[in-house]
């Protein structure tokens, strides 16, 4: 085993907060074999030979890369895309803090987990999605909901548990789903929406390749948190989405807590970027409290999933400024760490960008900022008149096939047949 | 005359021919409902075509296999994964010819990632692919047991109808032949408990084909638990089982036998134990009426119910652990439906209520036998006979 390896160079990956100092900025490529992009911030890449000869030698450099610095004499983005962005982000906190509010008050009772710091990595990424790109999530999966497009009407009722929710009050703070938006979810159990992405992503290529629609290049970004990259399932998914080559964004939202475990403490290596290369997909690791560079860097794993280059694990170093959810006192994190990340609050950030770049004046920020308030404010009004579902509603959609009986020869649901039982459910 | 305007409407609707010759024209002659017991369900094949009337054997993993090949020619979103599905043809030699046939695109040789492949099936199903995922045994669906219940089977619900999940969960499931406590589980009162999955348990070939296709073909998570020991066992099957549009209903029973003095209610292997039980129990003028449940979940309880009143008394029989049984629930389901009904009390075999021992002997206490159900019934008819002595 040793011979195998002798020839490859091993490089110290990069420290995880060097954000501050500039560096050099390379003309290194994003994918050394492929032409053309050419990538923001320095890359040290890891050579390492192929250790199965018997398939003539394939030599892959996976770079290993830590993306430092945005550049600030370019223009990284439109005056239209900066506001864009700005208002995507000002929904996500409006949003999370009047559920904060409104839990307090009763209206939203449960689990719920807010969002609160980590937007950057949402709107990053997720404004750069299709209609028909999907995007998984975890419990933690409001904003997700709200920048893939769910309105926060829908998102409101549903965390009110009213009929009008994007789930008809049936799933809830942690299940968001919305077959139009392609948002599959909205899972409790961490590790569990990482399989069920790479499944989407896997449809994706299984749709353009043996089903024929050669247009089909959706995407699949899976989102999850530090304390998952130590389930199994991450790296069954990882190990099978580079085998397969599967179109999937695995995003990391490390924001360094698993509700009061830290990382560090969780963690053999804490630096989970190192992961993506094990399983031959490279890895990133960006500064999630950074939206341009956030969106950089997904600019770039998107475009190669579409492509049809095959997965990318990106390790979004961010914070989330409140508990793991409301109910988390939320005691053993240091003030001081949360006062060090609070100062680099990607909103405000965001808005001395554009101001500095003289993008967007202050008053054309303050009004997004009003326009977003009273779009919170009428979601909490549609949410609070709206009606709690009906009792008719507990037993329906269990089944897809409203019986359960199955399908008859003739394509049809079988308990539509009227000679066939009614079946055993009734309320 | 209706039949060309259906055909015309179809085809229209954009199926090929193929497609709409799978699907058939195929009446079916349903018994009427509630109170009768023969409750069976007959495809009548229409005069389109002609079949010998020859009865054939076939395989519990022939029909297997059948099945699935026929639903993957027919549906192109229809793919099987799981480990050795491929290459090896299959780890019971079920998927068999399926590699060759249809690539490696849709036969699938997964990792040994149980979770993994699981959860990746169950996306795939999201987005209205058909997968059909193989656990070498129901034994390895514990490693993604997380997905089966909470992606697939709660997320119709959760989504309030968005999503639905249309994925076959087979494999062998229950006790084989000496292969110890960790591989000899049996899982369909685990999975029959959860809303939102269907539970299907075949005994002949008949039952297999039927069955799975119905399951490939319904649009929720199915749970397909088939018996290892079954597979090689031939069961004749008539010409309308071997049409390619044959298919069983999901939550109906069938009477593999009748009878009018004790019930017995039986799945998978245990049924063919059960008529054993039941010859040896006509010599003594007993009659008994086997029913085969063929779905765990939906439980058929109006068939159930409709034979325990015929026949006053009931004996349900199950290879699984006994406490929170599939017994269990049939045994409550007939004491809250028909309890003044019941001549006797209700009797319930199961399986020893240990994991499954090595030594063959042991194993084969373990286990419910003939002889077992025989005196069940003779019990339930108070003609029992005491134990001579411990086995």
């Amino acid at each position: 085993m040793a011979t195998a390896y002798s020839s490859a160079k091993f490089v110290q990956p990069l420290s995880l907060n060097s954000t501050i100092n500039g560096r050099s900025r390379d003309n290194s490529l994003f994918d050394p074999l492929k032409t053309g992009t050419s990538f923001l911030g320095s890359t040290r890449k890891l050579r390492v030979n192929s250790v199965h000869s018997n398939q003539g030698n394939v030599r892959r450099r996976l770079p290993v890369v830590a993306v430092s610095e945005v550049v600030k004499e370019k223009k990284l983005i439109t005056k239209q895309e900066g506001l864009e962005l700005y208002e995507d982000m000002i929904l996500g906190r409006s949003f999370e803090d009047m559920c904060a509010q409104m839990y307090y008050r009763g209206k939203m009772f449960g689990f719920v987990h807010l969002y609160n710091g980590q937007e950057a990595v949402s709107t990053g990424f997720i404004k750069l999605l299709k209609k028909e790109d999907s995007v998984v999530s975890t419990y933690r999966d409001h904003v997700h909901a709200l920048s893939k497009g769910v309105p926060a009407r829908a998102v409101m009722s549903e965390l009110f548990g009213k009929a009008t929710g994007c789930c008809r009050g049936q799933g809830g703070s942690m299940h968001m789903f919305s077959k139009e938006h392609n948002l599959l979810g909205g899972f409790a159990f961490i590790g569990e929406g990482i399989p069920v992405a790479t499944g989407a992503a896997f449809t994706s290529k299984y749709r353009r390749e043996v089903l024929k629609e050669a247009d089909c290049d959706h995407v699949t970004l899976a989102f999850f948190g530090d304390g998952t990259c130590n389930n199994g399932q991450f790296f069954e998914c990882l190990n099978m989405a580079a085998l397969w080559k599967l179109p999937i964004v695995f995003v990391v939202e490390n924001n360094l807590w698993a509700i009061g475990m830290s990382h560090l403490r969780a963690t053999s290596d804490p630096q989970i970027y190192k992961k993506g290369p094990a399983f031959g997909m490279p890895g990133f690791h960006v500064d999630g409290m950074d939206v341009l560079k956030v969106r950089e860097v997904a600019k770039e794993a998107i475009e190669r999933a579409r492509r049809g280059e095959g997965p990318t694990l990106v390790e979004c170093e961010t914070y989330r400024f409140r508990g793991h959810s409301l109910a988390d006192p939320d005691e053993l994190r240091d003030p001081a760490e949360k006062a060090r990340y609070a100062a680099r609050d990607p909103i405000t950030a965001l808005k001395k960008y554009l101001i500095e770049s003289s993008l967007a004046s202050e008053a054309e920020l303050k009004a997004i900022e009003k326009k977003i308030d009273e779009v919170v404010e009428d979601a909490v009004e549609f949410a609070d008149e709206s009606a709690p579902p009906p009792r008719s509603q507990l037993l329906e959609n269990v089944f897809a096939d409203p019986k359960g009986f199955g399908i008859g020869p003739d394509g049809r649901y079988r308990c539509e047949d009227p000679k066939f039982t009614e079946g055993t459910a009734h309320v | 005359m209706v039949l060309l305007l259906a055909v015309n409407m179809v085809t229209r609707a954009g199926f090929s021919l193929k497609q709409l010759k799978m699907w058939g024209i195929i009446r079916q002659k349903v018994a009427a409902g509630g109170g009768s017991p023969v409750a069976r369900i007959r495809p009548v094949v229409s005069n389109l075509r002609n079949y010998s009337s020859a009865v054939k054997q076939m395989m519990v993993r022939e029909a297997l296999n059948s099945a699935l090949d026929e639903e993957m020619s027919a549906d192109p979103k229809v793919f099987l994964m799981g480990e050795e599905v491929g290459e090896y043809q299959g780890a019971y030699k079920i998927s068999k010819g399926l590699l060759e046939k249809y690539g490696p695109e849709r036969v699938l040789d997964t990792p040994i990632t149980e979770a993994g492949f699981t959860g990746i099936g169950v996306g795939a199903a999201y987005y209205g692919l058909k997968p059909v995922v193989e656990f070498m045994t129901f034994n390895f669906s514990m490693q993604a047991i997380d997905h089966i219940i909470n992606s697939a089977a709660k997320s119709n619900y959760m989504s309030s109808g968005q999503i639905s999940v249309p994925i076959v969960f087979r494999g062998p499931n229950g006790a084989a032949a000496g292969v110890g406590a960790q591989h000899s589980h049996c899982y369909a009162a685990w999975y029959a408990s959860v809303p939102g999955l269907k539970v299907l348990s075949p005994y002949s070939s008949e039952d297999a084909r039927g069955l799975l296709k119905a399951a490939i073909r319904d649009p929720d998570p199915v749970v397909f638990l088939e018996n290892e020991l079954l597979y090689g066992e031939s069961f004749p099957v008539s010409a309308e089982v071997l049409d390619s549009s044959f298919c069983l209903p999901i939550g109906k029973a069938k009477i593999e036998r009748e009878g009018k003095d004790v019930t017995i209610t039986a799945f998978s292997k245990i049924v063919g134990l059960s008529l054993k039980a039941a010859e040896i129990l006509a010599k003594e003028g007993i009659s008994a009426e086997v029913i085969n449940l063929r779905s765990i979940r939906p439980l058929d309880r109006s068939t159930i119910n409709a034979s325990v009143r015929k026949t006053n008394r009931l004996v349900t029989v199950e290879e699984g652990f006994p406490q929170h049984g599939v017994g269990a629930e049939i045994c409550a389901s007939v004491i809250e439906e028909s309890f003044s009904y019941l001549d006797a009390p209700v009797e319930r075999i199961a399986g020893a209520d240990v994991p499954m021992p090595y030594a063959a002997n042991l194993e084969r206490m373990a286990v419910p036998q003939v002889e077992d159900i025989v005196r069940a019934a003779k019990r339930a008819c108070y003609r029992s006979v005491p134990m001579a002595a411990a086995a």
